[in-house]
């Protein structure tokens, strides 16, 4: 069974495993979230659910029909989940329903952006000397060949845009749960800023 | 710091030291593994500083071994401390008493606290 989450980043610390052996450990406020749709392979051609986090104030007319139907007040975040679980809309999924210690977790969220980033900070080339005569410091170097083959290789790594895109951290340890207070805590670190949005769902590495 | 993050450390933190004091001469007991056996060790000296919060929170503590200085910088929530002597309380007027590294002998000695008379 594959199973899945949304949640916010809420911090970073350290605690002690049964060792005494300090882990890092990354806190997630999650969920809990509501089925707001249920797909199935005879209606949609795939077998899924569709879940929303966090309460919104107000949404467009369209929306709350579908909130409306699944007997949900609106929500922020829409998200689909594949799974062949029976899940009814209106259920409520905790923390607790899902997780439980010892799990493996992949995590997705979006970067911190970085901007526009030399190829040094972006795709770790070396630097030139800084001094010494040289006027060599932190291009980018060569970007090809001559005549043959006459343009630049696709794919070559140049500055660009650094951050700020989806990244998954596979294969984190689930160390702590409670569905009380709706905490989640991973071992590791988990991509993007403080309160940014995060899918946790069951490793790939397990599920094969 | 984040309320959630709190929460967490709250639920691992041992807050049994809380009565150690700059200046202090301590024996701390310390749990061992050697091999599959575990046995207690106690390392004694004079807790020099105490930095960090929260679970990071540590505790140096300095002695003189065999005319060598020997500090140990001890998470004071690890659950490797089984206790926290205080052999005698210490007089001082800093929170860092890294000042103690520079001296030898009788000059490296912490005043002591004298209780209140009753």
């Amino acid at each position: 069974m594959s199973k899945f989450m949304l949640g916010r980043k809420a911090g970073m610390t350290q605690i002690f495993d049964e060792d005494g052996i300090v882990i890092p450990v990354t806190v997630l406020e999650c969920g809990p979230l509501y089925v707001v749709q249920k797909k199935t392979d005879e209606t949609d051609g795939y077998a899924a659910v569709k879940v929303g986090f966090e309460d919104k104030k107000r949404v467009n007319r369209p929306k709350q029909g579908e909130f409306d139907k699944a007997g949900v007040t609106p929500k922020c975040v829409l998200r689909e989940f594949h799974t062949d679980e029976a899940y009814e809309p209106g259920q409520e999924i905790k923390v607790s329903d899902m997780f439980e210690v010892g799990d493996q977790v992949d995590v997705s969220g979006v970067s911190k952006g970085k901007g526009y980033q030399g190829s040094i900070k972006r795709h770790g080339f070396s630097r030139g000397p800084m001094s010494h005569g040289s006027k060599y410091h932190r291009g980018p170097g060569s970007r090809g060949s001559s005549a043959t083959p006459g343009r630049v290789m696709k794919g070559k790594k140049l500055p660009g845009q650094m951050g700020f895109e989806r990244v998954t951290v596979q294969n984190l340890r689930v160390v702590q749960v409670d569905g009380e207070r709706n905490i989640l805590v991973i071992r590791g670190a988990v991509p993007g800023p403080k309160g940014g949005l995060l899918e946790i769902k069951t490793s790939t590495k397990v599920r094969g | 710091m984040n309320v959630l993050v709190k929460a967490v450390e709250q639920d691992h933190m041992i807050d049994a030291h809380d009565h150690v004091e700059i200046g202090d001469y301590v024996k701390v007991h310390l749990k061992i593994k050697e091999g599959t056996r575990e046995r207690v060790q106690i390392f004694e000296g004079t807790v020099i500083a105490r930095k960090g919060a929260g679970m990071n929170e540590t505790i140096t503590v300095r002695r003189l071994s065999y005319g060598v200085g020997v500090e140990r910088v001890l998470p004071v929530h690890s659950p490797k401390i089984v206790k926290i002597e205080i052999v005698r309380k210490g007089r001082v007027r800093r929170a860092k008493l890294f000042y103690l590294r520079d001296r030898v002998g009788k000059k490296a000695r912490v005043r002591e606290k004298l209780r209140p008379r009753q």
